[in-house]
């Protein structure tokens, strides 16, 4: 009775897609971006997922992204694990035989999901990027040991404590530094990156 | 032999040793490290996943500053740092849309790059600058007995490859053999250490990690050597995580610079040797030639 009272509460979820689910015009967005221009030419064959060392922890695998980003599905692709786990190892892009580079769309994908906040609010990997770009934005350098210690207040703090053998051997070997870095003209660093954005605007 | 040192954040925070190691080797070789004056943080892979032309802009700051002072070519020894560089500059040339966003953005602090400096890592300049005759000829100490993994990682020959064989890079391997050491087979040389994926997704990150040490343990390595700071903070540093996991397959991770600096009988002091949280006990025996050599 009771696993079936269960089954009753589990969301079920269509395993196929429609045509309604689609964003179009997603695809082609994404293959105007420098770096993304050969995912039309994607023939499936999924060298990327087998040779991707993080595929088998993904939802969907490259391959799937690659078809489901060709095919419009903005929010499937934008929902998935799969764009957070790519480590940016270049693996896939070095094999793809049609010369997709599949790291740079990942890493697009990446950035339209932060700018439309697909994510969980908590989930580490984004808030590592968002933190070290503000890192770098503020002082022109990153101090790891802060960066580590925002991240894990920001997701897990609890996880920081798990970490406690790490902190003890950086402090050991003398690793284990918050001082922050910083460069001398950081104003540079605010210029240069509006300039950056005015263009976009434009 | 000049170049515009570029050490990029880790060298001067979790991967200290790595400079501390790399610039006595140099200054041992007659190569002349100039520090870019002023450098900034080059994005990482942290940056591209935010914004990839700010990303593109905060590196061509780096190369911008470099032109500025001269002719040098840039030496960048964090494989990160190496890849995000040489991207900028293929960015540069490849798209016309960066290269005015780039020029925009440098012009507002009045930089201009021109998107010639070479980005050179030390395995290039080691290799194909200075030479492995004129390294041999510094060794004082061969690393005689000593079995190593070399561990390239990815950034450094993917996805360009600029100086070695994407699929089986060699240089780091005939450096060491050059040294005296004993180079082991080691197919994973440049599979994935996990990158950040072992602090915020450690199930799948730590598992990444001992997969590396114990194939380096199981093809009977002393150590793994590697050029890359990420690779060798996760490789050392997560050693509790992975032992309670995986049981003991512990290998000391090292810079190839901290070996070269044994090699050249160096002061062990200045290798950042006492740095690793996985320590690297094994020496060289005494020097053949009766002199000292300083540091």
């Amino acid at each position: 009775m009771a696993s079936s009272a269960k089954m009753l509460m589990m969301e079920i979820q269509r395993t196929i897609k429609y045509d309604a689910d689609r964003v179009k015009g997603f695809g082609q967005e994404v293959m105007k971006v420098p770096g993304c221009e050969q995912l039309e030419g994607c023939i499936q064959c999924g060298t990327c997922s087998g040779v991707c060392p993080l595929s088998i922890y993904m939802d969907y695998t490259p391959r799937q992204v690659m078809a489901l980003t060709r095919a419009d599905f903005k929010n499937e692709v934008l929902k998935s694990h799969t764009i957070w786990l790519c480590a940016s190892c270049y693996a896939c892009t070095v094999e793809c035989p049609r010369e997709i580079r599949i790291t740079d769309i990942m890493y697009e994908l990446k950035q339209r999901a932060i700018q439309e906040g697909f994510y969980p609010k908590r989930f580490p990997i984004p808030v590592l990027a968002r933190e070290f770009s503000e890192m770098v934005k503020k002082n022109g350098r990153i101090t790891e040991m802060l960066l580590v210690m925002k991240l894990f207040l920001k997701t897990n703090p609890l996880a920081a404590l798990g970490n406690w053998r790490m902190g003890i051997d950086l402090m050991k070997t003398g690793r284990f530094s918050l001082a922050t870095e910083k460069i001398k003209q950081r104003g540079d660093i605010a210029r240069m990156l509006d300039a950056t954005d005015a263009k976009k605007g434009a | 032999m000049k170049y515009s040192y570029f050490p990029g954040c880790s060298l001067k925070g979790l991967g200290r040793a790595y400079e501390e190691s790399l610039l006595p080797v140099m200054k041992h070789l007659g190569v002349e490290l100039e520090e870019l004056e002023d450098w900034n943080c080059c994005g990482a892979t942290a940056y591209m996943a935010v914004d990839e032309a700010k990303a593109c802009v905060l590196a061509a700051r780096n190369l911008a500053l470099a032109e500025k002072r001269g002719d040098m070519p840039i030496m960048a020894p964090c494989a990160a740092c190496y890849l995000v560089l040489n991207k900028t500059k293929h960015y540069f040339h490849d798209y016309p849309a960066m290269k005015e966003t780039m020029d925009r953005a440098l012009g507002a602090v009045g930089l201009r790059y021109s998107g010639d400096t070479p980005v050179r890592h030390p395995l290039d300049v080691l290799i194909n600058d200075v030479g492995l005759e004129a390294i041999k000829q510094k060794v004082r100490k061969p690393l005689k007995g000593l079995k190593v993994a070399t561990y390239y990682g990815c950034q450094l020959v993917r996805p360009y490859a600029t100086f070695d064989d994407q699929y089986n890079p060699t240089t780091m391997d005939r450096l060491l053999e050059a040294l005296g050491a004993t180079i082991v087979r080691y197919p994973l040389k440049t599979k994935c250490c996990g990158g950040s994926l072992t602090g915020t997704v450690p199930e799948a990150g730590i598992r990444m990690v001992y997969i590396l040490l114990n194939e380096a343990k199981k093809r009977g390595a002393d150590c793994l050597a590697t050029v890359c700071p990420l690779c060798q903070f996760n490789l050392d540093a997560y050693h509790a995580q992975v032992t309670s996991q995986y049981g003991s397959v512990l290998v000391p991770t090292v810079y190839f610079t901290q070996l070269m600096g044994l090699a050249f009988g160096l002061a062990e002091g200045g290798l950042g040797l006492n740095r690793a949280a996985i320590p690297f006990k094994w020496r060289p025996a005494a020097a053949e030639s009766p002199k000292p050599v300083a540091a």
